[in-house]
């Protein structure tokens, strides 16, 4: 398989599970901000930090509006990561390697970038956003499901896969470290803190999942050792991680890889998670995105184009 | 009836369907019994099928816009054009002739040039000419063949005459549209498939892959081949996909080649380097490589020529094949077939003034009203001067570009190309045609398409057939005249 071809399956994949990540975000903390008073509400702020992007945005907005945090999340060009730039960009990826995705790929990335583009003021609309953001949601998943099932389960697919994983590892670290932050800043005796746990689950789409592995109740600490350590959850870091070492495996010249990966596992499994708080956890989760972003280094030099 | 044959239109042309009184030629007779008995409906649905199939099966071309490209269905008229089996035997075996011909002309042209000393061909031609290749000079492509895949483009006179308007020796293009718009007609048509006997068109692919593979400087193992595009952007990018599909190869680009220091080509892969030895490259001699060719091209290889010169990896078409592409050179085929093979031409070429001869330059100036004028290293139908259908300015402008440099212009008289019965909105009138046929010379065995690409200009009156300039195509049927 050619780098190139490799290299631009993976950020196919990786802009397609970003689209579906933003579009979660957005559907989860507006449901949250409508169960929140309105002055300890957390308010549109926190989605900036997650997706990284805080002094970019202040280049161009000068508050946190509803308005304007959705509009730079979901349809601003200036925003590298936003819904519409992320459904061009693996549209532009799927382009190029035309000839070896399936047609019907193909067809369904380029509709979900027309939708988007075409619906971009309803997007912003409170009214019809969610249903929107939902359809943006279920094709991408549709994307997914057409790949498993209609492309050759070989080198592609595993650069496919290994992107789509890397992403969703990557997101799910950003938001538990956004999520806990403005927690934190809460007053103890308030009986929201529930309700915002309750909302980190659903925006990693984990809330009924969470309940069957870890019990019924909503424990800081339970969500995040779930979070980090389920194996069987498909968006926890420890599934996420095992998953990428699995691909791996299959590929030429992989020692670098599976070292990195690896290191990752076992620095995870080290961490004793009733003392991951606060700063602590923070660091944590600083030093996670680093490895992931180091897996994604070594993964570019040993296989893609330099 | 949805047809109205009766008062089918086509004037003084030729039409290839329809004889001088109105009724079907001997090869068309099945056809338009089939077509005169479908209803208006039958046809609109028939037509939104041939719609849908392109759309849905991502048949497009690209137009360049003002700084932006587009993506554009692919537009083919449901109505085939036909050609009798025994007229097309007699075609090939004169594109046979020609391209074997023009295989030797360039061949010799960097190398002897005995054309030039024995005084057939004028050596000014070669040193003003921008398509000859310097740095080609003294190389021998394997088997001595340079233009391994040649598309010429035939018209059809009002006598019926078929002439060679023009060789494309580049980077020729149409091929799978071809094959596509016989796809979608058996999708369309089915019915029409079984009671007419349709020569098949769907070789090519494996035809194509065959010659590729006998230029592999390694006849031994299996050779590497790959296609190699200038991208996305190219307006032919939906053709290199399908054919690197089609024929089950790599579609590479510049930046995933590399040459090493013992001048071999490798891809880059997953699995570190790979060998390349057969290159179908379809980009221009000028930007394959920066190191030999323009230094400022993004789409090219550095050291391809190198790795070419020393025979460790053919390019399909041989840099430099275009020589031979050029207008002017078109005029000396005749001189060439009976230089190198003492044969007498067997399909003629359209009678061409060369502006650079002071009789013809008088005779173009003073007719240019009555004329084609064309430049010699054009293609896709840019810098055409069609003169009945200019004004008189465009003729004083063009007037003024020939007299500027006269060997890079041509006139051809204004020819009557045939027509074909075509839908246009919910009438069918005659339109013009031509025809594309593609020739694959490998040096042991020749291989022509059957039948090839027909283009036509969709524009009532209009000869302008590019798909570039707003034309249209057709499905082209071979057939045995006894069984139509």
């Amino acid at each position: 398989m050619l780098s190139r071809v490799a290299e631009t399956l993976y950020w196919m994949a990786r802009n397609v599970e970003r689209a579906e990540n933003i579009a979660r975000l957005v559907n989860v903390n507006n449901l949250l901000l409508m169960d929140l008073p309105k002055g300890v509400s957390p308010g549109w702020e926190p989605l900036i930090h997650i997706i990284g992007s805080h002094e970019n945005y202040l280049e161009h907005y000068s508050d946190f509006t509803e308005k304007n945090v959705l509009t730079y999340m979901t349809i601003d060009k200036n925003n590298p990561s936003s819904l519409l730039n992320s459904l061009s960009a693996a549209r532009e990826n799927t382009r190029t390697v035309r000839e070896v995705v399936p047609r019907q790929v193909w067809e369904s990335i380029n509709s979900l970038y027309l939708y988007v583009k075409e619906h971009d003021v309803e997007l912003i609309n409170k009214r019809h956003r969610y249903r929107h953001l939902s359809h943006v949601i279920d094709s991408a998943l549709m994307v997914f499901g057409i790949l498993d099932a209609t492309i050759s389960h070989n080198e592609g697919f595993t650069f496919i896969r290994f992107g789509s994983l890397l992403e969703r590892a990557d997101m799910t670290t950003r938001i538990m470290d956004v999520r806990s932050a403005t927690m934190r800043d809460m007053p103890e005796d308030l009986p929201f803190e529930n309700i915002q746990w309750m909302s980190v689950l659903r925006s990693l789409s984990a809330y009924q999942m969470y309940r069957q592995e870890m019990g019924i109740r909503i424990k800081a600490e339970n969500i995040l050792e779930f979070m980090l350590l389920s194996k069987a959850f498909p968006r926890a870091i420890t599934f996420c991680l095992n998953e990428l070492k699995g691909l791996v495996s299959t590929l030429p010249n992989n020692t670098e890889m599976l070292k990195h990966i690896d290191h990752s596992i076992d620095d995870l499994h080290k961490q004793d998670i009733d003392a991951l708080k606060g700063k602590v956890l923070h660091e944590y989760i600083d030093e996670l995105q680093i490895d992931l972003a180091d897996i994604h280094s070594e993964l570019a030099k040993q296989y893609f184009l330099v | 009836m949805a047809i109205d044959w009766k008062n089918y239109q086509f004037k003084s042309f030729f039409d290839e369907l329809i004889d001088k009184d109105g009724k079907p030629r001997a090869h068309s007779h099945k056809l338009i019994k089939f077509l005169s008995d479908l209803s208006d409906s039958d046809l609109n649905s028939a037509r939104a099928a041939a719609d849908f199939a392109i759309k849905e099966m991502g048949i497009t071309f690209t137009v360049y816009g003002e700084g932006s490209s587009i993506d554009r269905n692919w537009p083919m008229d449901i109505i085939p054009r036909i050609i009798d089996n025994r007229e097309w035997k007699k075609i090939e075996i004169g594109l046979e002739q020609r391209v074997k011909a023009l295989n030797m002309f360039i061949n010799d042209l960097y190398h002897d040039q005995k054309i030039i000393k024995d005084g057939i061909f004028p050596k000014e031609l070669i040193s003003k000419s921008v398509n000859f290749r310097q740095q080609c000079m003294g190389i021998t492509p394997p088997h001595n063949i340079w233009a391994h895949i040649c598309g010429s483009d035939l018209v059809r006179d009002h006598d019926g005459t078929m002439y060679v308007l023009e060789d494309n020796l580049r980077v020729p293009s149409g091929v799978s549209y071809m094959l596509e718009n016989r796809s979608v007609m058996k999708r369309v048509f089915p019915e029409m498939f079984e009671h007419i006997d349709i020569l098949p068109v769907n070789d090519y692919s494996s035809q194509l892959f065959d010659m590729l593979c006998a230029m592999s400087p390694r006849p031994h193992d299996t050779p590497e081949v790959v296609v190699l595009t200038p991208g996305i952007f190219n307006s032919a990018y939906f053709e290199h996909c399908y054919l690197a599909q089609e024929m089950g190869c790599e579609l590479v680009e510049g930046r995933d080649l590399q040459v090493d220091k013992n001048d071999c080509v490798y891809m880059k892969t997953i699995n570190g380097l790979r060998r390349v030895d057969v290159i179908y490259r379809r980009i221009d001699d000028l930007f394959i490589d920066p190191e030999a060719f323009n230094p400022d091209s993004q789409l090219g290889v550095p050291g391809l020529l190198r790795a070419w010169r020393a025979g460790n990896v053919a390019l399909v078409n041989a840099p430099g094949a275009g020589v031979a592409d050029d207008k002017v050179v078109y005029t000396y085929v005749p001189q060439m077939i009976e230089y190198y093979l003492s044969e007498k031409m067997l399909l003629p070429n359209v009678e061409t003034y060369r502006c650079y001869e002071p009789d013809d330059y008088k005779y173009v100036i003073e007719n240019i009203e009555k004329l084609v004028v064309k430049p010699a290293n054009e293609s896709g139908g840019y810098g055409l001067l069609i003169g009945p259908k200019s004004t008189k300015k465009q003729q004083q402008e063009c007037i003024a570009q020939i007299k500027a440099d006269p060997r890079n212009y041509i006139a051809q008289p204004t020819l009557s190309l045939s027509t074909v019965p075509t839908l246009d909105g919910d009438k069918t009138e005659g339109r013009h045609v031509d025809l594309r046929p593609f020739v694959l010379s490998s040096g042991k065995q020749t291989y022509v398409t059957t039948g090839g690409l027909t283009r036509v200009a969709m524009v009532k009156g209009s000869l302008v057939v590019n798909s570039s300039q707003g034309g249209g195509s057709k499905d082209t049927w071979i057939v045995d005249g006894e069984n139509s």
